[in-house]
């Protein structure tokens, strides 16, 4: 067993205010608590987060890739969602 | 999905330059050679610590050793990103340590080399870090996703492992005749090892040619070796020192520098556990890892005790986390 049994974290970080967490890489610890430090440590050695989420990977539902192509199907036939779908005039302006 | 139609859209996925991402379905052997080439890659940081690291006590001043301690966490750190990412393949981080310390897997020849002076310490960062970025820059193109953003990762922070070796060398050549010979000395024993780095060469290298199909080495051997050589003969001359090869020489037609005969047989003797440092190198990993193990032990008692507490404050913190949570 891994580390006797200290869990899996995948780690995800905001680079600065006005971005979203991205996932960065995953670590192991005892706790939450020892996984945020840690990861303060492994993954913001130079300043790249202001701040830090850990989430327990076994905690993470995934959609499966085997099942990729019609677990995204239904948005795969609705064009219309683009506004590329639709047909203006060139002399129409501001569109 | 059949099996066939599992690899024909693997194929496809490496065919179109397209990244393979952890849960995807990959043939057995792909997923073996990609964790045996993380894990060497992995142990590679992890004991590539010990041969810096002897000096951290006796670096010269505050400001050397402060740099020196940052560069040796980062190798720790280097390590780590790549366990994660090979333990995405399924393999185990606690396994991987038992096979390095068990044998049955391997770290670059290199680490096998002593540092016997101060200068080993630039030399390292000069040459070592410098094949290494050679080897690594191509890696952040691999085929395997977590592996190709570990590289770019990584690739940062060794730009400033080089520049420090560099620099520190440059300032030892300005002191005195015994500090510009101590740097001399520490090139002619690491020139050589550096080269071996890159590999054996590519007629004696019969997985080349597969993992180059699937997109997880770039470059052969030799040609990464050239590209090291002509990089680093401009910055030897800079720095004032004789690399260690008669035959270098620049070759107008080739437009690269020619170089000696690699000693094959001393790599492979390093390789199969016979350098100067293999087994000091092991043992010094299992004693730390020994070591730590009431470390261990200890943080998972004090994660068990206040497991039940962290249940009542659970709901506050996701609240604190996401506040944007408790409009819905």
């Amino acid at each position: 067993m891994t580390d006797q049994g200290w869990p899996l974290y995948e780690v995800f970080l905001r680079g600065k205010r006005g971005l979203n967490h991205v996932h960065v890489g995953s670590l192991h610890a005892a706790d939450p608590e020892m996984a945020l430090h840690h990861a303060r440590d492994l993954y913001t050695r130079r300043n790249e987060g202001v701040s830090i989420w850990v989430v327990r990977a076994s905690d993470i539902t995934a959609s499966s890739p085997d099942e990729k192509d019609p677990f995204f199907k239904p948005s795969g036939d609705k064009v219309y969602r683009h506004p590329t779908f639709y047909d203006i005039p060139d002399d129409v302006p501001h569109m | 999905m059949t099996e066939q139609d599992l690899e024909a859209h693997f194929e496809e996925t490496i065919a179109r330059d397209r990244r393979i991402e952890p849960r995807d379905w990959i043939p057995d052997r792909y997923r073996a050679t990609v964790i045996r080439q993380i894990a060497q890659h992995a142990h590679s940081e992890i004991i590539g610590m010990q041969p810096e690291g002897n000096w951290i006590t006796r670096a010269p001043s505050l400001r050397r050793k402060a740099i020196l301690l940052a560069k040796v966490q980062d190798e720790a750190g280097h390590g780590m990103y790549l366990y994660s990412a090979a333990e995405t393949l399924g393999a185990d981080r606690a396994d991987l340590t038992d096979k390095l310390i068990s044998g049955r897997q391997k770290y670059s020849s290199i680490f096998n080399y002593p540092t016997l002076s101060y200068a080993d310490v630039g030399v390292i960062g000069w040459l070592v870090d410098g094949a290494a970025i050679c080897n690594q820059v191509p890696l952040c193109r691999s085929s395997y996703g977590p592996y190709a953003r570990a590289m770019i990762r990584i690739c940062k922070e060794e730009s400033f492992h080089q520049r420090q070796g560099y620099e520190l060398l440059m300032t030892m050549m300005r002191g005195s005749k015994a500090q510009r010979d101590m740097v001399q000395g520490a090139t002619d024993r690491f020139w050589w090892p550096s080269l071996m780095m890159f590999g054996p060469p590519d007629a004696a290298s019969p997985n080349t040619e597969q993992s180059m199909r699937w997109g997880i080495k770039r470059h052969t051997n030799d040609e990464l070796r050239q590209r090291f050589v002509d990089m680093t003969v401009p910055q030897a001359d800079r720095l004032g020192v004789t690399l260690p090869d008669p035959e270098l020489r620049w070759n107008e037609a080739r437009g690269h520098y020619d170089f000696g005969a690699v000693d094959w047989d001393e790599f492979k003797a390093v390789v199969s556990g016979n350098g100067p440092c293999n087994a000091q190198r092991v043992a010094k990993r299992e004693a730390a890892h020994a070591d730590g193990a009431w470390v261990r032990e200890a943080a998972v008692a004090h994660a068990a005790k206040h497991q039940g507490q962290d249940h009542q404050t659970a709901e506050s913190e996701r609240m604190r986390l996401t506040p944007e949570a408790t409009h819905d």
